[in-house]
């Protein structure tokens, strides 16, 4: 038993941490990010790469899903057509709250080059959209410092509360 | 190059003559000068009508009555081993004289040559389906559909192929706007979230060179972003990126730059 010894007198006496209910929430929610699998153009290469093995998203607790279900954050990463749009907000609808949306690259902010008849406008149109990552396509790089950035966002905002329906209607 | 002209109203006026320009043509040559295209030219001229034939950059045109494609396409495919069709669709020449211009690009594998058969329908005619002859008619003649709103007669399955089954027009026209007209711009907005959402989402934004007050400059480059309009000196300090708040984060130990090693041997 000797080995499992507890030192009383480290960190303040006991073995444990003291915490907020806010905060252990807020920790397990930002770590545990589960994106969806959501490659709808040439930025879904670069998220790929992101979660591959040189840039490991897995280091994040970042782990992608291929099921609206089990996921937290939705990447839109590349072009959404009109055609498209419906089945956006349909994936959506069905993941659970909390839930975020991360809008990938010029094409998914704005429509991007891709200024005709057949591209939405942005995301931002059918679904809210918390955090827009500039870039054609944006480096995986900048994915993970996205990821980061929404991290705090998470850890700003109070857990205990339902969070606030986030619509854009 | 053509000169520039500025292209201000391009949007306002459907028809802006400079917009639909006319490349010049290449040389047309006589089909005497070919001889596989003399004979192929020959059979064809036995049982129909051919109204025109020219042969343009090493390839035979045919200009063909509308009524006799399907008989023209076998003909070619079973007797003149014409047995691939390339590609087909539709130019729209509805500015000039209100007609469609068909063409089916045909490619012979043993003869190494390749004709297009061509032929000219008024707006609002349908076209009969080479979908029986060839497989590859199938798609092209529903897109054709799509884009022009030109029907196959004898076609198994006439619907859209690109575009979402309730769209309305036909974008391939010469007359369809390229940024969409008031259907396109609305069609997600009605779709999902009905008419009385147009107000609350508000109209696309389509204009690329538009400057909000909140865009800034250097915004790629973490730490240098400035509001835009900045006068950029290349002198200003770097602001240093914090991934956590000042309280610290429960369970993550902040990172401390000074405290921190750099491994930057290779073979560590």
């Amino acid at each position: 038993m000797a080995q499992h010894k507890v030192n009383y007198t480290q960190d303040g006496g006991l073995p444990i941490a003291l915490t907020s209910v806010d905060k252990i929430v807020n920790w397990g929610r930002s770590n545990s990010l589960w994106a969806m699998t959501y490659g709808l153009a040439c930025c879904g290469i670069e998220m790929m790469a992101a979660g591959a093995s040189r840039y490991d998203f897995d280091r994040f607790g970042t782990i992608f899903r291929a099921s609206p279900r089990q996921s937290d954050v939705m990447i839109v990463a590349g072009t959404l057509t009109k055609k498209h749009s419906e089945f956006i907000k349909r994936l959506y609808d069905q993941m659970t709250e909390p839930r975020w949306v991360i809008s990938m690259g010029s094409c998914a902010n704005t429509g991007g080059m891709f200024n005709t008849y057949a591209t939405v406008q942005g995301v931002d149109r059918i679904i809210p959209v918390d955090l827009y990552l500039p870039g054609c396509a944006p480096r995986p790089e900048t994915l993970q410092y996205g990821v980061m950035l929404l991290q705090k966002k998470i850890r700003a905002n109070k857990a205990g509360n339902a969070q606030k329906a986030k619509r854009l209607m | 190059m053509r000169a520039y002209k500025p292209k201000d109203d391009v949007q306002a006026k459907a028809y802006y003559t400079d917009r639909f320009y006319v490349a010049p043509q290449m040389p047309k040559s006589s089909v005497e000068e070919d001889e596989v295209f003399a004979s192929d030219l020959a059979a064809i001229k036995e049982k129909f009508e051919v109204k025109e034939a020219y042969i343009q950059v090493e390839q035979m045109v045919v200009y063909i009555n509308a009524h006799d494609i399907y008989g023209v396409l076998e003909l070619m495919r079973d007797e003149l081993s014409y047995t691939q069709l390339s590609e087909m669709s539709a130019i729209d020449w509805l500015a000039k004289d209100n007609t469609f211009e068909i063409f089916y690009q045909m490619l012979s594998m043993t003869k190494r040559k390749r004709i297009r058969i061509k032929y000219f329908i008024q707006n609002g005619e349908a076209v009969d389906s080479v979908e029986k002859l060839f497989r590859s008619a199938d798609w092209s003649e529903r897109e054709m559909f799509d884009m022009f709103g030109i029907e196959a007669n004898n076609h198994p399955f006439m619907k859209r192929i690109l575009m979402p089954y309730d769209w309305q027009g036909n974008p391939l026209l010469k007359t369809y706007p390229l940024e969409g007209d008031e259907f396109a711009a609305w069609y997600e907005v009605d779709k999902i979230y009905g008419k009385e959402a147009r107000d609350i989402i508000g109209p696309e934004l389509r204009d690329p060179a538009k400057v909000d007050r909140y865009d800034s400059e250097r915004f790629a480059r973490l730490g240098h972003e400035v509001p835009k309009g900045t006068k950029i000196t290349g002198d200003e300090p770097a602001v240093t990126q914090s991934y956590q708040e000042e309280g610290g984060v429960f369970l993550v130990k902040k990172l401390d730059k000074e405290s921190s090693v750099i491994i930057d041997d290779p073979q560590r």
